[in-house]
């Protein structure tokens, strides 16, 4: 272990998700709150293993739904009743059923702005230099192989112990990350 | 061993006496699924037929070139429009466009909702459909304004006219609905591309992909908390393009039912469009997957289950918009009203009889077919269905559009349709263009989502 890089943890590499979920489970229990776990595909069990909070991503989404419902149907009246009324066959100005089509896709259109959006913020993406690459088999995180990785700024973490923890739940390798 | 892995050579075969045929072929990992598909993008020669096709589809693309700049310097005069006939081959390619961009979101989004697995490997391609299809959709009524330039003028926006855009009018709703249809299906399409344009990333050998995949996967690590929201927000998007998918060419329909022309008044066509969309939808779904599947020996992930489950979906479909016909033609006689049982006799025994009843035969009897087992189990016969229904769609569309307008009221204001050279290179290029974007997407994109397919595999589960 090279002692002069700055150290971003350690990880640990599994061939299969059920050995990643079980070992984030055991590091759980050992403590360890500041870690993540990188699979190729989702496992919902890893998020409870991990001990993390539902997202706040359906309030953003929600949020975005009325903007958009109340935004669209006041851009309607706006124009059609104050800044532009036309008399189109004797329908009044404020002809709400009218309006309910392009309410409805304002609707859609920002609730689904809000959700990619909001999903790519709380992810922190785009985000172009993380410390996990600097593994190189780490590429295989987006193909068939498994990672734990127990952060250094983890209170509990100290890079001798923690090694030895990680390797003590039959990892196929351990690996220390530069940061 | 040999005996195990036989299942892959021959999928078809193994299935076919199996009751249930698999999603996937029997002997995949996580490994084999990420490489069989991304290698198609990476590693893979590009087959000859690739540039054939391409080529060809592009010389197409250039006959719409031509067709819209003469356009443009024309005048939509070229077109065979006339005064009765305002609305003729533009608009009928624009509504068949529209509706063959329908299977996309209703394989990604509804399908999803409902838990059906065997969407996972025809969903990429045909979302990609969808935009593509959406795209050649745009162009015509764009052009047949006439000034695709001033196109913009449809929007809201602070202008110096001191102008806005009248929202009591269907045609405005149509503008709304198309382009949040496009824009939220290009995102649906973008987000179940991350975590493959992070395998592509991850696994392309020369310096030029890994920057191209690299910036489009923004830094996807494939965190557990990435993917927790990233299946959050999936999954909303799914549960918010499910009514958008149905109110897309509800709207679309509105630009006839809200008129008063006879044929077009009428209450029935809402869900007879929609219903009609998913089926030209999945037409042209089967019509793009099954020589896909062949040329790139996907036989192993576009299995037999897939192909007859999209031709139980056409059966289905090809049902209601029978129905939908069947309607049509009580209330033409049950309302009384002589337009429109003029407008049926027309479409009947009119000048353009012909296509009346080759619209029936292509949408209403031959999908008669898939009842049998046999018909849905040969790829050859599906696909010559696929194509028929095809053309009966954009048959339908030219029957309620042209033959409403060239007769309405008064007999003093009938004419006639007839496509020019024009109207012809407008929806032959448009073909072209879809196909020339299809051919680049299967060429630079992964056309299966990988990360989906990891998740359907046996080795995927987690036993707790």
């Amino acid at each position: 272990m090279k002692a002069a890089s700055p150290l971003y943890g350690v990880m640990a590499e599994f061939d299969d998700p059920a050995s990643l979920v079980a070992a984030t489970e055991r590091a759980y229990r050992e403590g360890y709150r500041c870690m993540d776990a990188y699979s190729p595909f989702p496992i919902e069990a890893l998020h409870a293993a991990l001990g993390s909070r539902p997202t706040r991503l359906p309030l953003i989404v929600l949020i975005g739904g009325i903007t958009g419902c109340i935004g669209g149907y006041l851009l309607q009246y706006w124009t059609s009743v104050v800044a532009y009324p036309l008399n189109i066959g004797g329908k009044p100005f404020h002809s709400w059923p009218a309006f309910i089509p392009v309410t409805f896709e304002c609707t859609i259109l920002v609730a689904a702005l809000s959700a990619v959006l909001g999903m790519l913020a709380l992810n922190g993406l785009p985000q172009p230099y993380h410390s996990v690459f600097n593994v190189p088999r780490f590429a295989l995180a987006s193909r068939n192989r498994f990672f734990l990785c127990i952060e250094a700024r983890d209170p509990r973490f100290d890079i001798d112990a923690t090694r030895q923890f990680l390797e003590t739940l039959n990892p196929r390798e351990v690996t220390a990350v530069a940061d | 061993m040999p005996d195990s892995l036989q299942p892959i050579e021959d999928p078809n075969r193994a299935v076919v006496g199996a009751g249930r045929p698999p999603v996937i072929a029997p002997g995949h990992t996580f490994g084999t699924v990420t490489d069989k598909i991304s290698a198609i993008v990476l590693t893979r020669r590009t087959p000859l037929g690739w540039y054939a096709g391409f080529g060809t589809a592009m010389l197409f693309t250039l006959l719409l070139l031509v067709s819209l700049t003469y356009l443009v310097t024309k005048g939509i005069g070229i077109w065979g429009n006339n005064v009765p006939v305002g609305w003729a081959f533009d608009i009928t390619n624009f509504v068949w466009w529209i509706g063959i961009g329908h299977a996309g979101t209703l394989i990604s989004a509804i399908l999803l909702l409902l838990r059906q697995t065997w969407r996972t490997s025809i969903n990429r391609f045909a979302e990609a459909m969808t935009l593509f299809a959406v795209a050649c959709a745009a162009v015509f009524p764009v052009f047949h304004t006439g000034r695709p330039w001033l196109a913009y003028w449809l929007f809201p926006y602070p202008n110096t006219m001191s102008i806005w855009p009248q929202f009591r009018s269907p045609l405005i709703w149509d503008v709304f609905a198309v382009s949040t249809y496009a824009s939220v299906s290009l995102l649906f399409w973008f987000v179940g591309l991350i975590p493959d344009l992070a395998t592509l990333r991850d696994r392309s050998q020369s310096r030029g992909g890994r920057i191209i995949y690299g910036a489009l996967a923004m830094g996807w690590r494939g965190s557990a908390h990435a993917w927790h929201r990233y299946e959050t927000a999936y999954l909303l998007l799914a549960g918010l393009a499910t009514p958008l998918v149905v109110s897309v060419h509800t709207v679309v329909s509105f630009d006839f039912a809200v008129s008063i022309i006879p044929g077009w008044h009428t209450t029935i066509f809402p869900p007879y469009f929609v219903a009609g969309a998913i089926y030209s939808g999945f037409a042209m779904v089967l019509t793009l997957a099954i020589p896909i599947r062949h040329v790139y020996d996907l036989e192993d992930f576009i299995t037999m289950r897939h192909l007859q489950n999209m031709a139980k979906v056409m059966l289905v479909t090809g049902l209601i918009v029978a129905y939908g016909y069947m309607t049509e033609a009580f209330i033409a006689w049950y309302s009384a009203d002589k337009f429109e049982g003029f407008v049926l006799l027309n479409r009947m025994f009119g000048p353009y009889a012909v296509f009346y009843w080759a619209l029936i035969l292509c949408n209403i009897v031959t999908p008669q077919l898939l009842w049998f087992k046999r018909v849905r189990t040969s790829v050859p016969t599906l696909f010559l269905i696929s194509l028929v229904v095809n053309v009966g769609m954009w048959l339908e569309r030219f029957v309620i559009i042209v033959l409403s307008l060239h007769r309405d009221f008064l007999p003093s204001s009938w004419g006639n349709y007839a496509p020019t050279f024009w109207d012809w290179s407008t929806l032959l290029g448009t073909i072209g263009l879809f196909v020339s974007l299809l051919f680049l997407f299967v060429r630079f994109l992964p056309m299966i989502s990988i990360f989906e397919m990891r998740t359907i595999l046996p080795e995927a589960r987690v036993n707790e």
